[in-house]
């Protein structure tokens, strides 16, 4: 059962073979037996995940069920859900239990989605590697011994490990694309302002986009087809026509043209890594693309600009976490600003504090020129590179990561060295554009590796297309660890 | 030496919109902590702001009647501090790019005409309140005022007296309101100034070191504080001090202000542009729009009350000072009234009472029709104007029209010489020493006989006829 499709298991509720209660229950079986050592949900509550099941049951006994009606889901613990303990891997929020749901959460239950639980992720989004999570790190399914990539590690976790069929994730650097190629499955990262940010609690405004992981790209585009829509709370929700992201699957390859940016294939690049993109690279020649060389000459500028302009955001967006109104609150101190300096020092981890020194330091008075308006500019720069080198190709294939997964504690005494492991995945975000990691393949040591798509604006429907085919012609998207 | 005063304003407005700047909860006055608040208002997790249009129409009406540039692109920016009742731990305001620049709000003191010019206006949310009462030595926040829109209006420094501050504050309250942007409600806090004062040798170009004196939400109190501190900078200047840069609050009990904060401990306020907005960009169409609807201004009806009325411009200033009034001048002269005699009566009488009753022109029990019946008795020669005076008072406790009252107690007045010969030939017979005095050349004494007259006639003699008559008499 939990080796199905999510397209599978809705056709084997309508055909009555199990019931959605049925369904999520076997997934919650599976949850809560390998939750303790994956580590990969924050929180389960089986009665509540029950009474969604059962409701969707009833909608689909009423004749209204519609077609991911029953189907269980995880939600990143980004998300605001109305009743739900929502953390955002954060001690800031250990008891917050939020009074209302995000656009996404609300869409996904209206479409009769059944909420699995909350996954686990590096605290309020910050970290490739999910070690940075008030509630633990989370354990690559692949390699126990692997981190699951972060910030979204727990709902790529989930997904390779079949906790759960699909998830919500979110991405500000690569936080979908990097921990789905760290577990071997799919995600997408839409164009910025394709998915509502409306109750998606946030750290970097301009960079944050929600998206799906899943098992396979036609599953991350049903899901997307859920998750996307404008969303009048969100003043940078973008007012378009509702999108059927799954109309393109089926298109073929012939004549796609792809590019591939020197600046990504240069130093720095592993070699397994290299040589499972080569080898994907050939797969899709195959399928009748062509392949051009392209330039991304800014690239090496998007780590810094990134990490000037996303903690800029971060110090001012976390500045709400003060201990007034709902949160922690240090149990003693002695005035105002004692209570926002104990709660803040107790409540913030070590990289949240480090982002919002760093925010609040390119803000200040005398550095911001020199800070946040040059790497605003470079953002405008990479933008531009990436919009010379789509006017060359269909879709840009590029490495997701430098590497496949490192080891747990690994990079933890050098944040730099973790940073500089988002070198292929910032660019996107800093352009605003969308953004594929789809398996091609294992390192020697068992761990697997992803390749990006990068598409121009509104582009999803042609990147999970090209992924769509691949996963036609490959099986690394059907492999499963063993647990 | 002599000094020379500085002043600039900068004068937080709220505008009148049914619902917050950015989330849809109401901005109504005096409701229960807490109740009017959405998830933005309370800086829940993942909230995000909403431009309201509604707050962007009222900016661009305030820019259009103080002929201002109305920027076709300005930017919300975060102004970063931490405060308890600053829910997100910043405030939505504008920095670089403000919704106005420019303009010019023209102010009287003691009829000398001058302009001032504006340096800007910007839009941004109001924070909450703390409440300090009640929680036994722990401070309460209700956040209902939080996100309410305000217009920040800022004017350059070009005010030189204390009277030039309280004229401009006046000015451009009484736009304010004209326009219907702000309820002008100042003890709800709908109209609050901040004054910055310095003080500089006459003939000096540097201006001096500022002190800005914050929240003040009286028309009294900005001239008293704006004086106290005015001279408190000129003692301490004599004194050999020197007057540092700092916040002060005016207390209104002692009559002085007194330091809030100095520049040193002031906050870097790490403003940057708010990534949840994207610019707020006002097309030519809607300008246009605006343009159209907006009401005749008080400085043009001014202008016309002049020409069209042909009152003097003391009336016409009078007259505009608020639409209300302006509005019930219109409709007495509309009913038939002397234009000359509804601006005499409006100013004087009516104002008067409605003063003393502490009601606005738009509660007046005597509508603008009754008071034109009443003008037009006077203009008639039916009643005088002593008489017209009291039946003023009688429309007001009664309700009724002037000529009700005047026929019901038979007020006419008398202007048949017949009956009035006798009268006078009866005050000349009691009044010898006045008569002597008036032969004797005195003409005062004349004034004293149609007095005596209008006595015995019990008010109702035409006082011209009266005195007509007299003088026929003693010729």
């Amino acid at each position: 059962m939990v080796e199905k499709s999510i397209k599978q298991l809705a056709a084997a509720l309508t055909a009555g073979e199990f019931s959605a209660v049925e369904l999520a229950s076997e997934y919650l079986q599976r949850a809560k037996a390998h939750n303790g050592v994956l580590n990969a949900f924050i929180t389960i509550d089986e009665d509540k995940t029950l009474l969604e099941a059962r409701a969707a049951d009833a909608l689909r006994a009423a004749g209204n069920a519609g077609p991911l009606t029953g189907i269980p889901l995880a939600h990143k613990d980004i998300f605001c859900q109305e009743g739900w303990r929502t953390t955002c891997g954060s001690k800031m929020l250990e008891s917050f239990i939020a009074p209302y749901s995000a656009h996404v959460v609300e869409q996904c239950r209206k479409a009769g989605l059944v909420t699995l639980g909350r996954t686990n992720m590096d605290e309020f989004a910050m970290g490739s590697s999910n070690e940075n999570s008030f509630y633990g790190a989370v354990k690559n399914p692949w390699d126990k011994l692997a981190v699951p990539g972060g910030s979204s590690g727990g709902s790529a976790a989930a997904v390779a490990a079949r906790l759960a069929p699909i998830a919500t994730a979110t991405d500000t650097g690569g936080s979908i694309r990097q921990p789905a190629a760290f577990c071997g499955v799919t995600g997408i990262k839409p164009t910025y302002g394709v998915v509502s940010r409306f109750g998606m609690i946030a750290y970097a405004s301009s960079l944050d986009q929600g998206g799906p992981i899943g098992k396979s790209a036609e599953d991350c585009a049903l899901l997307l087809n859920v998750m996307a829509g404008f969303d009048e709370r969100d003043a940078t929700s973008l007012q378009r026509d509702k999108e059927d992201y799954t109309r393109d699957l089926n298109q073929p390859l012939k004549g796609l043209k792809i590019g591939l940016p020197k600046e990504y294939f240069a130093e720095g690049l592993n070699a397994e890594v290299a040589s499972a993109i080569d080898a994907a690279i050939a797969e899709y020649k195959k399928l009748g693309a062509q392949v051009v060389e392209i330039s991304l000459p800014n690239t090496r500028v998007a780590i810094p600009s990134y990490y000037v302009i996303a903690p800029a955001e971060a110090s001012s967006n976390l500045s709400r976490f003060d201990g007034v109104r709902y949160g922690h609150r240090a149990a003693e101190y002695s005035g105002l600003a004692d209570m926002y300096e104990k709660t803040r020092a107790q409540g913030f981890g070590w990289e949240v504090k480090r982002r919002i020194l760093t925010g609040t330091y390119v803000l200040s008075h005398g550095y911001y020129d020199a800070y946040y308006l040059q790497a605003q500019k470079v953002r405008r720069l990479l933008a531009e590179d990436f919009q010379r080198g789509l006017a060359q190709c269909d879709v840009i294939a590029a490495p997701v990561a430098p590497t496949a997964a490192w080891n747990i504690g690994e990079k933890n005494d050098d944040p730099v060295a973790m940073y500089l492991e988002d070198i292929y995945t910032l660019g996107v975000n800093l352009a605003g554009l969308p953004g594929l990691s789809h398996p091609v393949g294992f390192a020697k040591n068992g761990r697997p590796i992803g390749m990006q798509l990068i598409g121009n604006y509104f582009a999803e429907a042609k990147l999970l297309n090209a992924a769509h085919q691949f996963q036609q012609v490959t099986d690394w998207h059907t492999r499963a660890p063993e647990l | 030496m002599k000094w020379e005063v500085v002043i600039g304003l900068e004068v937080h407005t709220q505008l009148t919109t049914q619902s917050k700047i950015f989330s849809p909860a109401s901005t109504a006055f005096g409701a229960a902590p807490n109740t009017h608040t959405a998830e933005v208002d309370i800086a829940l997790p993942g909230a995000l702001p909403v431009m309201n249009k509604a707050v962007v129409e009222k900016a661009i009406q305030f820019g259009l009647s103080i002929g201002a540039k109305v920027n076709r692109r300005s930017v919300f920016a975060r102004k970063n501090y931490f405060y308890p009742d600053l829910p997100k731990g910043y405030q939505i305001s504008q920095f670089e790019l403000p919704v106005v620049e420019g303009g010019a709000i023209t102010i009287n003191v003691d009829g000398v005409e001058k302009v001032i010019n504006l340096t800007r206006a910007h839009l941004e949310e109001d924070a909450g309140k703390s409440v300090h009462e009640d929680f036994h030595g722990q401070s309460g926040i209700d956040l209902n005022r939080a996100g309410t829109p305000l217009l920040e209006i800022v004017s350059e420094p070009e005010m030189r007296s204390a009277a030039e501050a309280v004229a401009y504050a006046k000015a451009l309250y009484s736009l304010v309101t004209w326009i219907g942007i702000c309820d002008g409600n100042m003890q709800e806090g709908s109209f609050r100034c901040d004054v910055n004062v310095s003080v500089r040798p006459e003939g000096q170009k540097e201006f001096g070191t500022r002190r800005e004196i914050k929240n003040l939400n009286s028309f009294k109190f900005i001239e008293q504080a704006v004086k106290a501190e005015v001279q408190w900078q000129i003692e301490t200047i004599e004194d050999g001090g020197k007057i540092q840069q700092a916040t002060v609050l005016f207390d209104p009990d002692t009559g002085e202000t007194r330091m809030m904060r100095t520049k040193e401990d002031a906050h870097d306020y790490r403003y940057f542009p708010d990534p949840d907005l994207p610019p707020l960009v006002i097309s030519e169409e809607w300008i246009s729009r605006v343009q159209n609807e907006l009401p005749e201004l008080p400085a043009a009806m001014r202008a016309r009350f002049e020409t069209q009325y042909g009152i003097p411009a003391y009336d016409a200033a009078t007259l505009t000072a608020s639409k209300d009034m302006a509005a019930f001048y219109e409709a007495t002269v509309a009913a038939g009234a002397d234009a000359k005699l509804a601006s005499n009566w409006i100013m004087g009488d009516i104002s008067a009472t409605l003063n003393r009753e502490e009601k606005d022109i738009a509660q007046s029990p005597v509508s603008a029709q009754a008071l034109a019946g009443l003008i037009k008795r006077v203009s008639d020669n039916t009643i005088n104007n002593k008489t017209a005076k009291d039946v003023l008072k009688k429309m007001w406790e009664s309700g009724d029209a002037a000529d009700t009252i005047i026929e019901r107690e038979g007020l006419k007045q008398e202007t048949d010489t017949g009956a009035l010969e006798a009268i006078v030939d009866e005050v000349i017979a009691n009044n010898a020493k006045s008569v002597e005095e008036y032969k004797a050349g005195k003409e005062k004494a004349l004034n004293a006989l149609v007095g005596q007259c209008m006595k015995a006639s019990k008010g109702k003699g035409n006082p011209g006829v009266l005195t007509e008559l007299l003088k026929q008499k003693l010729a």
